[in-house]
């Protein structure tokens, strides 16, 4: 691209030169040019940590840039803050929402831009028909009068978007919007980002799945350590090469799912379970598999149809209302986490940072959570062996990759792959017989996604028996062994990956097995 | 980044207490412009405040004597906001802790080397029975313990009342005071700086924080008590038992407390006196804060606490001011300390609604 500079009729939507941004001990953007061209939906790719979300923050008026310009429509600005952004049209849809959860979305939406009725009261009214008219327009259906909080998160999002839209914006920033959706609500958002482009508007797409960038985006602007690595049209480039650029190497792609040698004996048997979810609803409707030695059992689904719940019951976290599991012959549903562990069920949790670290405790301290009264890290009641627990997890950052400056470093300063890399480590040091790896590569990337996978198959290569639980279909097809898939807190079909694909997978994701979805209309 | 988070971690300590220091600097800063507002000498205010603190081996006596229930009830605060519990109910502890001891030390007639550990013993067993109950109500039914503990602290007070009263059972009838009769002299806690009442009991409280530094941080028992407190998703992860921490953290916070009281009556009273508390249980949750939830620092934050009592009643004998002044720079201490966690979680929050 040449710089078109100032010619009215190639008027870029924004322009962004020279970038700098320090944060404490990173420079999160380091010369950064970009540019925004009208109509266009922009693919902003890189790895987690390469300064894409704080390019868009500086954009967004959220970041003072060290150094640097930008130009919004051919005009120099200095964007102050988000509500200048906003003036100027830019608006931004972050990764955690920003609604108030007790407003109905219409509240949620006038919230600062409020439309006024004789100059004293709020019309709602006026409000809740400008949200329809642009839902219709866009494709983004709302429920105007509902509350925030009683949407799930797709709703969410697209209340995020119509709001910034409704206070008018050109240029729409979304930071990573398909990581919580399901595979049909990300259709239903590109289909409204086309509309967008349609109507001249520009799109900034956050995001680090290659195979989204490409589908969706004109043109895409890769980032490495903060530094543009290059900006390519999408038509004219591949997978390859985008992961080329982000990572700086070539990726292995498809891990190679090598041969199981036995796999026949089973290690865990799970009964006719059910179990309720938070709000008391049951989630678990009679779950029945059985999990074999030297597998990867693959657990497909679209979210919410009780994996969260699976997982917990089958780690003791969450009790069974009936039904049992039964590892290596003795039941232990009704049992606790405790007594999990002790029986040699590992566990990496979806929720690594509420759930799998004590993130105010140091490395030391989280690599024996669980562990910590085994006889080899404490001397009965009174005492435990800091030497002991501070060589084990030096070992664990050795064999597992874990960057850290010490054992002693605390473990809410290490970047997610880091952390996860030292959750993985700990739960798999302890030898499992049976692993439950829930969500294990979501929000990784793609150096740690690999890595994950890697060990994922060298523990089932030793014998472990792998229950894998994740979103990523392309990742269930990668890794497993067979294929479960669950829907509406049943498992509707089990089977080969060697004899299905995506189509029928998807299928039964979204409808359940063929009698059931007869049923269902 | 990495060096960022060496050079962090090295300073770690370092920099929470000169944190610690700068807020106390503060502290005094604003104190001094109270005063001086209200019309009062700031020389004469502050002389007299050193001088009855630390002036004489008498005024750091009364700042010795003052500081170890204090110190006492700032452990016992501490442990339970360690595991994310609000024990409020130290000065009810405290009494019943001070009740059992006065009790067995009158009724025993062992040698010292017995009697002194039997009613140590007697006093923090007393106080623990006092936070088990809230504990239990927390862990099984999910009851608020910060409403318990301090209910359950009237309860204590009033009953220690009764006990001593008039007509209660244990009021020494040959005193016009409320109060037991003396313990046996073998149940008494040395005295270790003659003429005051520094007892022994100081020693203890001293004793004490480090083995709760040692429980907290050395023991499984401790490990988990910490993690149920930072993290109680994580610590049901790692199979530990939350309700047993819950019960676990409130019992040793009252059996801290019980422990204080007990100092108070072998060391100091040598009886049950009622109401001989100034609220040294509400000074606990000012020490344990001040400290950080550190057990060592909860000395020195006792001694604080108590250098700040002991000279507020030498500003007030000397009629250089109310003696309430104490008082006034022991809130303002605490308001610095929690302040900058509560501006960091302001700004933090501001960045993220942005």
């Amino acid at each position: 691209m040449t710089s078109d500079q100032g010619g009215a009729m190639a008027e870029l939507a924004v322009r962004m030169e020279g970038i700098v941004k320090r944060l404490p001990g990173v420079v999160a953007n380091d010369g950064i040019d970009f540019a925004l061209e009208r109509g266009e939906i922009h693919g902003l790719l890189g790895e987690n940590g390469a300064g894409k979300t704080v390019l868009m923050s500086v954009l967004y008026g959220l970041y003072h840039p060290d150094a640097g310009t930008i130009a919004v429509r051919g005009r120099k600005q200095s964007m102050t803050s988000p509500s200048k952004a906003i003036r100027l049209g830019i608006g931004m849809v972050h990764q955690h929402f920003m609604l108030v959860p007790r407003l109905t979305v219409t509240e949620n939406i006038m919230l600062g831009s409020e439309p006024m009725k004789g100059g004293l009261f709020l019309d709602e009214r006026a409000a809740r028909r400008a949200i329809t008219e642009l839902a219709e327009q866009y494709g983004l259906p709302v429920e105007p009068k509902a509350r925030v909080e009683q949407l799930s998160v797709g709703h969410q999002q697209r209340v995020e978007i119509i709001k910034a839209l409704y206070r008018g914006a050109e240029t729409l920033i979304l930071d990573e919007p398909t990581a919580v959706l399901t595979e049909q609500e990300v259709e239903h958002l590109s289909a409204a980002l086309r509309k967008l482009r349609g109507e001249e508007k520009s799109t900034v797409f956050i995001t680090h799945k290659l195979s989204e960038a490409l589908a969706l985006c004109d043109r895409i602007t890769v980032l490495r350590k903060g530094k543009v690595v290059g900006t390519v049209r999408a038509k004219e480039t591949s997978e390859r090469e985008l992961a080329e650029m982000m990572v700086g190497r070539e990726v292995v792609f498809t891990v190679r799912r090598r041969e199981a040698t036995s796999g026949q004996e089973t290690a865990l048997r799970v009964e006719d379970v059910e179990a309720d979810d938070d709000r008391a609803l049951p989630a678990l409707k009679g779950i029945s598999f059985e999990l074999r030695k030297q597998e990867i059992l693959g657990i497909a689904g679209v979210e919410g149809n009780g994996q969260a719940e699976l997982a917990e019951v089958l780690t003791g976290l969450r009790p069974a209302k009936s039904g049992r599991i039964l590892l290596g012959g003795v039941d232990l549903s009704g049992k606790k986490a405790h007594d999990y562990i002790a029986r040699g069920i590992a566990h990496i949790p979806a929720d690594r940072q509420r759930r799998g670290l004590v993130l105010s405790f140091t490395l030391k301290e989280n690599a024996v959570l669980g562990q910590h009264r085994n006889p080899r890290f404490s001397v009965g009641p009174f005492w435990q062996k800091q030497r002991a627990i501070g060589v084990y997890t030096q070992e664990i950052m050795d064999a597992y990759n874990v960057k850290a400056p010490s054992p002693s470093a605390l473990a809410q300063n290490l970047s997610g792959g880091n952390q996860q890399r030292l959750i993985i480590g700990r739960e798999f040091s302890k030898s499992p017989q049976v692993i439950v790896a829930s969500q294990p590569t979501r929000g990784l990337d793609v150096g740690g996604i690999e890595y994950v996978r890697e060990q994922l198959l060298n523990m089932r290569d030793k014998g472990a028996a792998v229950l894998l639980i994740s979103m990523d279909l392309d990742e269930i097809l990668m890794l497993s062994d067979r294929i479960a898939v669950i829907y509406d807190g049943r498992i509707v079909a089990i089977k080969d990956p060697e004899e299905t694909d995506r189509q029928e997978l998807g299928e039964l994701m979204l409808r359940g097995a063929g009698e059931m979805a007869g049923r269902a209309g | 980044m990495r060096q960022r988070l060496r050079g962090w971690l090295g300073t770690a300590l370092v920099r929470e207490t000169g944190l610690t220091l700068l807020a106390v600097a503060l502290a005094f800063a604003v104190g001094t412009l109270i005063i001086w507002a209200a019309g009062f000498s700031i020389s004469a205010v502050f002389t007299n405040l050193w001088r009855g603190a630390f002036g004489n081996r008498i005024s750091l006596g009364q700042t010795l004597t003052q500081a170890t229930p204090i110190i006492f009830t700032s452990l016992s605060f501490l442990i339970a906001f360690r595991c994310g519990l609000f024990n409020i109910g130290a000065e009810g502890q405290l009494y019943v802790g001070a009740m059992a001891a006065a009790v067995v030390g009158t009724v025993l007639r062992v040698p010292a080397w017995l009697g002194v550990p039997l009613c140590l013993a007697a006093g923090g067993l007393a106080g623990a029975f006092w936070g088990w109950i809230p504990g239990l109500l927390k862990a099984r039914r999910g009851v608020n313990e910060f409403v318990t503990t301090m209910m359950l602290s009237y309860v204590a007070i009033e009953l220690t009342n009764f006990l001593v009263a008039p007509r209660g059972p244990l009021h020494d009838r040959t005193a016009w005071s409320n109060q037991t009769v003396r313990i046996a002299t073998t149940a008494m806690l040395p005295r270790i700086m003659r003429p005051t009442q520094v007892s022994m009991a100081l020693v203890i409280a001293g004793i004490a924080a480090i083995v709760v530094w040692y429980f907290l941080f050395r023991t499984p028992s401790g490990y988990e008590l910490r993690s149920v407190g930072q993290s109680p998703a994580a610590a049901e992860y790692g199979g530990i038992r939350t309700p047993r921490k819950i019960v676990l953290a409130l019992t040793l916070a009252g059996f801290l407390a019980g422990l204080g009281g007990a100092g108070e009556v072998l060391g100091t009273h040598y009886r049950f006196i009622a109401g001989f508390s100034p609220g040294y249980g509400w000074d606990g949750i000012a020490g344990g804060l001040i400290a950080r939830a550190h057990p060592v620092a909860a000395v020195f934050a006792g001694l604080l606490m108590g250098a700040l009592r002991a000279g507020g009643m030498q500003v007030q004998r000397a009629r250089a001011a109310p003696g309430d002044i104490a008082t006034v720079l022991q809130g303002l201490v605490i308001f610095f300390i929690i302040a900058p966690m509560l501006i960091r979680r302001l700004l933090i929050w501001k960045r993220r609604r942005n």
